[in-house]
């Protein structure tokens, strides 16, 4: 679904990723996992190109990942930010319902119907009606990911989903995320929620400084790393005192 | 200047600057939208990816901003007759000052553009929106709430600044109030009664400007 190959990334003087390679097979989910500055965001933002590429190649499904693509990869790869970034001028609904009535022009009333049936899934049709800001983290996460999921992807990226959360809040987020997951959505996330990785995680991707340490089946990654690097950060992430 | 003297001026004034007064609400009424339309495609322009389209804006806004509005009437006023072009008073200080502050204008859209979140601008380019359809959808609608109390401002000081309006022989209230001081002598009531209307003027604006931001709050 997703083909990352040798993708490298520099900022100015910079590199931040170097020869990056994994694949995402349809229907699965892959965490990305790594310490802060690892360069994880960077590799979805080239995914769908909010950033641009130096070199490799990135492929969704048969498209490879170019200025002149980026309209049908973002078709088919939507994202979901760790600050939700949702238009604070619209409701939940119009929120949920930019994208296809804007981008896909679809006909409104269909739109709308749709809408508040993904609204319904995520939980979040009580509040169609209300501004984002109103809304808890949690809450405004979920519409984030309805709106993701309006765009009818094939896969979402999911970049620290629960990061800005309050505790409490990150479960529900979370069992959203497990349930596509379980519809066979084919997904990205960069996260840490080890738990949720072990659980939910097809393959599991670690990262340090700009490249990959480890990969492999998430079970496999997660109860037994390889590299010694992944030892230690799944130490410090475990038990962090 | 006594009270009561105050009070029979007021009312023998009172016919006289409340024709210039109108005039003058006329005049800023009539360029605001001038200015609104002008500085919206200018900071438009600043926006572009064509790099001519912003250097001739940036050229723009600083020239205009950089001559005194007064001199600025004068070229519409005597400079476009010479090539032609002639103006009735009224549409030369309409087409002074809407384009005198469409500079300003261009700057207020400006920096409410640049103040949304670019997260936003992030958000929409995910879901496949084009640069111009993030503008339309995302960046014009916030850019706008932001830039509200700045249009309020520089209404008020468009207001004022109507008064130079007067160099042109447009009858509006500064000029009304010349006229009567001269023929009455009586400077000191004239001017307070025009000062006042100008504050007057300037009241509903502040009000204007508060109902929109409460009608296109965010939260
Ligand atoms: N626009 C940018 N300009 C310059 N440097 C950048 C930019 N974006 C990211 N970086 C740098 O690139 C490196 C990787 O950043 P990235 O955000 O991908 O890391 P991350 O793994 O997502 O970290 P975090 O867990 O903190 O989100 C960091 O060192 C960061 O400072
Ligand atoms: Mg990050």
């Amino acid at each position: 679904m997703i083909r990352v190959s040798n993708l490298s990334k520099a900022f100015g003087a910079k590199t931040v990723l170097r020869d990056v390679s994994f694949e995402c097979l349809a229907g699965t989910v892959t965490c990305l996992l790594g310490p802060s500055g690892s360069g994880k965001s960077t590799v979805l933002r080239c995914i769908n190109g909010l950033e641009r590429m130096d070199g490799g190649d990135i492929h969704v499904g048969e498209i490879r990942v170019a200025p002149e693509s980026l309209p049908s990869v973002r078709r088919r790869v939507a994202m979901v930010f760790q600050r939700f970034n949702l238009f604070p001028h619209r409701s939940v609904l119009e929120n949920v319902l930019e994208g296809p009535v804007q981008v896909l022009e679809r006909p409104e009333q269909d739109a709308r119907e749709e809408a508040m049936a993904i609204l319904e899934r995520v939980g979040m049709a009580d509040f169609a009606h209300m501004r984002p800001t109103r809304l808890s983290g949690g809450q405004q996460q979920r519409v984030g990911i309805a709106r993701a999921l309006a765009m009818r992807p094939e896969a979402i990226l999911f970049d620290e989903p629960t990061s800005a959360l309050d505790p409490e809040r990150v479960g529900e987020v979370l069992a959203v995320m497990r349930e596509l997951a379980e519809e066979g959505m084919s997904m990205v996330v960069v996260t840490h929620e080890i738990d949720f990785a072990r659980e939910v995680g097809d393959q599991v991707i670690f990262m340090d400084e700009g490249v990959v340490v480890e990969q492999g089946p998430a079970q496999a990654v997660l109860t037994d790393p390889q590299a010694p690097r992944t030892r230690l950060f799944l130490d410090r992430v475990l038990r962090p005192f | 200047m006594n009270f009561e003297g105050f009070a029979t001026d007021l009312v023998l004034f009172a016919p006289v600057l409340f024709k210039g007064f109108g005039v003058t609400v006329l005049l800023t009424l009539s360029a605001l939208p001038l200015s609104l339309v002008l500085g919206l495609a200018l900071a438009m322009a600043r926006l572009s990816p064509v790099p001519l389209l912003r250097a001739a804006a940036v050229g723009f806004i600083g020239i205009v901003r950089g001559i005194p509005i007064i001199v600025q009437l004068f070229c519409v006023y005597f400079v476009l007759p010479e090539l032609g072009i002639n103006l009735v008073p009224f549409a030369a200080g309409v087409l002074g000052l809407g384009v005198a502050y469409s500079a300003y204008q261009a700057e207020n859209f400006r920096a409410g553009f640049e103040a949304v979140d670019r997260h936003l601008l992030e958000a929409g380019r995910s879901l496949g929106m084009s640069e111009r359809l993030i503008f339309r959808r995302v960046t014009l609608p916030l850019g706008l709430r932001t830039a509200l109390p700045t249009f309020g401002n520089t209404t008020v000081m468009l207001l004022k600044d109507s008064s130079i309006a007067s160099t042109i022989t447009i009858a509006e209230l500064t000029r009304a109030g010349q006229l009567l001081a001269i023929s009455t002598f009586k400077n000191g009531e004239v001017y307070i009664m025009v000062g006042m209307l100008y504050l007057l003027a300037s009241l509903p604006l502040a009000a204007a400007v508060r109902f929109m931001e409460k009608r296109f709050a965010t939260t």
